[in-house]
């Protein structure tokens, strides 16, 4: 790790004026990626700011049909709390495989979606049931939230504040995990609700991703029978030592079976 | 059995140290002064290099940095490797150097150009980066099979073709006369995959020169401090014998990896000397993907020749072993005596040949890791002996009955080296089966299928060679060192035992087994008992802890000891009683006149050796304190069967281990819940191999499992609770009737699982380890 100067503001505000003010700053959420690239010396940020110490950036809460969770909230917290487990148990049952109990002590959501690593479970979440990204300049919509490869529509000095979930009529999730690290080699979200139906596969590709022929299949017919005879083209998918891509490919059409059994169940 | 003796599962005394946090590893360890080292690696497999460590030396905090260049003008050695393997052509092996800075090429990915040595280990790390190293890239090769190719890289300019040795072991014309013969013969060839050891505690060093006595001391993770300070004083030259002390502290793990000796505590040593301040160095854990030995890699084509009762006639293997870029300490004799000898396995097999080539490739060196050669062996006769009992549709555990060597007929020579000393093979399977419920499986199984599974049952029926070993073999195999142990057992004169051994604990219980020892023997309480190990200025010249030897070779030296101490007490006793010594008795820690009353308790014989006020001084010394040196009159053959039970989601590829079930015989047990989670460990550690631990390079070199990311270990839901059961036939050659017990389970466990798999899902094309996508794949060639 090289030097950083490390800051821990109080207020939005202030975690602006932090980063407007730093020459290379980095916000620092649960840091669960951030600092080992940090400790490999494959980021040198000059600043860290630490966006822990903002209470409005953490907590969820029920309004209305939806489900506010904030950026800072960490994963077992998700996983844990009777809020998401009535509205999304799906949801709460995504956070409790994250990583391994560290991680989801220290990780939260809103530093997972920034990041957009392909193999990370909330992008599936967030997608598949067709959540909105709350900045602190606007709200984005699932869909257009994750462009790629690490990437998203977040500008520059833009920051998750929150992302709020339309509460599905149902949803579920299945996930091969990475043997060594537990991401997901495939996960795949399955939901019926406000959105539609919808079925969004992270860990696949470069980035999260809809299935449509599945998606128009469920919406007929939602069992997992419906989506058995569905295969997506591996072509463009990630191929690593640990699965190639059209192993990931048959996966994907495994997971969503799964995904909707556990829906349905 | 006393409550703390022999037999009794005495809790470890070491653990309130180190669950407390009060243990003491060697990166807790700081001396006043210190400055800090990084080493900078290769990042490429195979490249000639040019080096400029002007800026780097300007760098805030940096006090010098230094390159091959320097370690050749300081007139050191290199690395060696301890063992002559001499091939079939009458030669030794090749032996290319291994500088501790390489020089102007670099061989694997982490091979070491330059040490930077600075006040924090942040400078030097920062000054590190300004070391401009010009590399020229060449071609790598890191397969042990492309590495033999025509127009393979080559590694080294003094082994032509990339080989180090060819080696044979057996009678080749009577195998092959077997093979002729033969009414079935069976093929497999098997890849024995590469693994990193994986040590909780990374390898580290600080060295510290003392210009008063000219002195270094060197701190290290050894599991052999006194092999350490030999080969780095008298091969590598750093300094006299008597002139470096070296210390192992508490030892996080080591697994075989802390055996050898590695650059890193070499060059930190020198420079404290150099300096004269004491430099110390720590492991990130990415160095330690690339710089421990890793273990394994073997590929063998393996024949077995059966008559038609399924009787073995013969059995022919021919192996590539990967030894990596350069040959570390005890390469050599891994995959040739650590594992052609056991390739008779618990069968009369009537003829026996085993040849293999040895292979340089521009990767980690490999050397052993717990089991070293014999879970090589072990894989090559269960998978051969599992898959032949298909082809002839035999029961696999019947096909084993018919050819195990029976209980009758120890001592057992077998054709290739080795006297078995004991052992009741069928005894332990039926143990197992038993306990597997190998009856019920079919049972089980169509119950899997109604579910969609694919259940399969998997035997394994190992043996090895442990407490290495007769100092006398090993010579005459090429062994560079002997393989006794030593101990020392002193009394104080309050009757308090300090024990003093050679074996070295890197997690093993060693405190409390040998405490249990002397406890039992003399009738110390096992509160008033010592051990002190890894301190060459403390403990009689050891030769530290590796292929389960630790109690078999280093308890029997204590318990040689202990008989002097006998002995000896008995003297004093004598004396003080106003008796003869011939009619002195010892038991329950009192000395007694025989058919008297009159006695004294040894703590009393202590105080008094200690206090010899009217000792006559021509006929008894003062003092209780003696050692020994104890040199085994053979190998030890622990043995066993281990029968896993797996379930296989085909739609999927992943396995599920069910059930496990493990008949050990490890002779007497000192310490049974000791043997247990060494048996636990071993098995973790073997099924981690055979499902998922894999350390891979690409077609460039590089290191695609470099991180616990991507390296797959183990977890606790990787297995079931496990039924562990132990049958005790004592040794019979050393005084405690012991043989080891801390390798078998990772010797069994690599077949058992494959049989399992192989059997669940009805082909056996798939390669350790198998994950899912393979166990997907191959599921997939079957329909």
């Amino acid at each position: 790790m090289y030097e950083f100067t490390y800051q821990r503001p109080t207020s939005l505000d202030g975690a602006a004026k932090s980063f407007a003010a730093a020459d290379d700053g980095k916000y620092l959420a649960g840091g669960m990626t951030l600092i080992p690239t940090m400790k490999q010396r494959l980021a040198q940020p000059s600043d860290l700011i630490d966006l822990g110490g903002i209470a409005e950036l953490s907590g969820i809460r029920r309004e209305g049909d939806e489900l506010v969770i904030g950026a800072t909230t960490t994963h077992a917290q998700v996983a844990a709390s009777e809020e998401v487990r009535s509205a999304i148990p799906a949801l709460a049952e995504l956070a409790n495989h994250i990583g391994d109990p560290a991680v989801r002590a220290r990780g939260t959501i809103g530093g997972s979606i920034a990041n957009a690593d392909p193999a990370a479970d909330y992008p599936a979440a967030v997608v598949g049931l067709g959540a909105t990204v709350q900045t602190n300049t606007r709200s984005i919509a699932a869909d257009d939230f994750f462009t790629g490869l690490f990437e998203t529509a977040l500008g520059d000095d833009e920051l998750v504040t929150a992302v709020r979930f339309p509460v599905p009529a149902r949803a579920g999730y299945a996930k091969f995990p990475n043997p060594a690290s537990r991401y997901a080699v495939v996960g795949v979200l399955v939901s019926e609700g406000p959105g539609g139906t919808r079925v969004a596969v992270t860990g696949a590709g470069a980035s999260v991703f809809r299935v449509a022929d599945m998606e128009k299949a469920l919406a007929g017919d939602f069992s997992a029978a419906a989506v058995e005879g569905i295969s997506v083209p591996a072509t463009g998918f990630n191929s690593d030592i640990h699965a190639s891509g059209e192993y990931r490919a048959h996966l994907v059409t495994v997971m969503a079976k799964r995904a909707v059994a556990a829906a349905t169940a | 059995m006393t409550d703390t003796g022999i037999g009794a599962s005495v809790r470890r005394k070491e653990d309130y140290r180190f669950l407390t946090g009060n243990g003491r590893y060697l990166d807790d360890m700081n001396r006043p002064g210190q400055a800090h080292a990084y080493f900078l690696r290769s990042p490429h497999a195979h490249a000639t290099f040019s080096i400029d460590t002007a800026a780097a030396s300007k760098m805030p905090g940096v006090v010098a940095v230094y390159t091959g260049a320097d370690i050749a003008e300081s007139g050191m050695g290199g690395l060696i490797c301890g063992w002559t393997i001499t091939g079939k052509n009458g030669e030794p092996h090749k032996a290319p150097a291994h500088p501790l800075l390489a020089l102007d090429t670099v061989r694997h990915v982490g091979d070491t150009v330059a040490v930077v040595i600075a006040d924090t280990y942040l400078q030097a790390k920062d000054a590190a980066e300004q070391v401009a190293v010009n590399y020229k890239d060449l071609p790598a090769v890191t397969s042990v099979v492309d590495a033999l190719g025509d127009n393979a890289p080559q590694v080294h300019g003094d082994a032509p073709g990339n080989l180090c040795y060819d080696w044979e072991l057996g009678d080749k014309a009577a195998t092959d006369a077997a093979f002729d013969g033969a009414h079935h013969v069976t093929k497999v060839e098997l890849v024995n995959n590469r693994v990193v050891p994986s040590a909780m505690e990374p390898r580290a060093a600080l060295g510290e020169y003392d210009v008063g006595s000219d002195e270094i001391t060197l701190y290290t993770t050894s599991q052999n401090p006194h092999v350490a300070r030999l080969v780095i004083s008298a091969f590598i030259q750093l300094a006299p014998e008597h002139k470096l002390r070296v210390v192992a502290p508490d030892i996080g793990g080591g697994f075989g990896s802390k055996i050898f000796i590695y650059l890193e505590e070499v060059v930190t040593a020198w420079a404290a000397r150099k300096l004269k301040r004491p430099v110390k160095w720590t492991a990130e854990r990415s160095e330690s993907f690339m710089t421990d030995c890793h273990g394994r890699d073997h590929v063998s084509q393996v024949e077995l020749a059966l008559d038609k009762d399924g009787k073995f006639l013969g059995l022919r293997v021919s192996t590539l072993a990967n030894m990596g870029a350069y040959l570390s300490t005890f390469s050599t004799c891994v995959p040739t005596w650590l594992y052609g000898t056991l390739m008779q396995g618990q069968y009369t097999t009537g003829a026996v040949y085993c040849e293999v080539k040895a292979v340089f490739t521009h990767s980690t060196p490999v050397d052993a890791v717990r089991g070293a050669g014999r879970p090589e062996a072990s894989y090559v006769i269960e998978r051969v002996v599992e898959e032949a009992a298909r082809e002839m549709n035999i029961d696999p555990a019947e096909l084993r009955r018919r050819n195990f060597i029976p209980a009758d007929a120890f001592p057992y020579q077998t054709q290739v080296a080795l006297e078995y000393d004991s052992g009741d093979y069928a005894a332990s399977m039926d143990l197992a089966l038993d306990a597997a419920d190998y009856q019920g499986f079919a049972k089980r199984r169509d119950a899997s299928a109604a579910a969609g599974k694919l259940r399969g049952i998997g035997i394994s029926s190992y043996i090895e060679a442990c407490g290495i070993a007769p100092s006398a073999v090993v010579g005459s195999l090429g062994a560079g060192v002997g393989l006794y142990e030593s101990a020392q057992v002193r009394f104080n004169p309050t009757g308090n035992v300090v024990v003093y051994t050679g074996s070295h604990a890197q997690g093993q219980g060693h405190e409390t087994t040998f405490a249990q020892l002397v406890s039992d023997r003399l009738g110390v309480p096992i509160e008033n008992v010592d051990v002190v190990h890894g301190d060459t200025a403390k403990i009689p010249f050891g030769m530290g802890t590796y292929g389960s030897r630790s109690l078999a070779v280093g308890g029997s030296a204590i318990s040689k000891a202990m008989d002097k101490i006998i002995a000896k007490g008995k003297k004093i006793a004598a004396h003080t009683l106003e008796a003869a010594v011939e009619d002195i008795e010892f038991g329950d820690g009192n000395f007694t006149v025989a058919g008297t009353d009159k006695q004294m308790d040894i703590a009393a014989v202590a105080f008094s050796a200690y206090v010899p006020h009217n000792y006559p001084s021509d006929e008894l010394e003062p003092g209780l304190d003696e050692s020994a040196f104890y040199d085994p009159a053979n190998f030890t053959f622990p043995y066993g069967t281990h029968v896993c039970e797996v379930e296989v989601d085909p739609e999927t590829g992943v396995t599920e281990i069910v059930s496990w079930a493990a008949a050990d015989d490890f002779g007497n047990l000192i310490n049974p819940m000791i043997v247990e989670g060494q048996v636990h460990g071993g098995i973790v550690h073997g099924v981690g191999q055979a499902l998922m631990e894999s350390a891979s390079y690409d077609e460039t070199g590089q290191l695609l499992s470099g991180s616990y990311m991507d390296y797959s270990l183990p977890r606790a839901d990787t297995l079931p609770e496990m039924k562990i059961m132990t049958s005790e036939t004592p040794c019979p050659h050393n005084p405690l009737g012991v043989k080891g017990c801390g390798e078998a389970g990772a010797i069994a466990a690599p077949p058992a699982v494959m049989n399992a798999i192989t059997n669940a899902i009805g082909t056996s094309d798939i390669t350790m380890p198998a994950t899912p996508e393979k166990v997907w794949r191959a599921i997939q060639s079957t329909r």
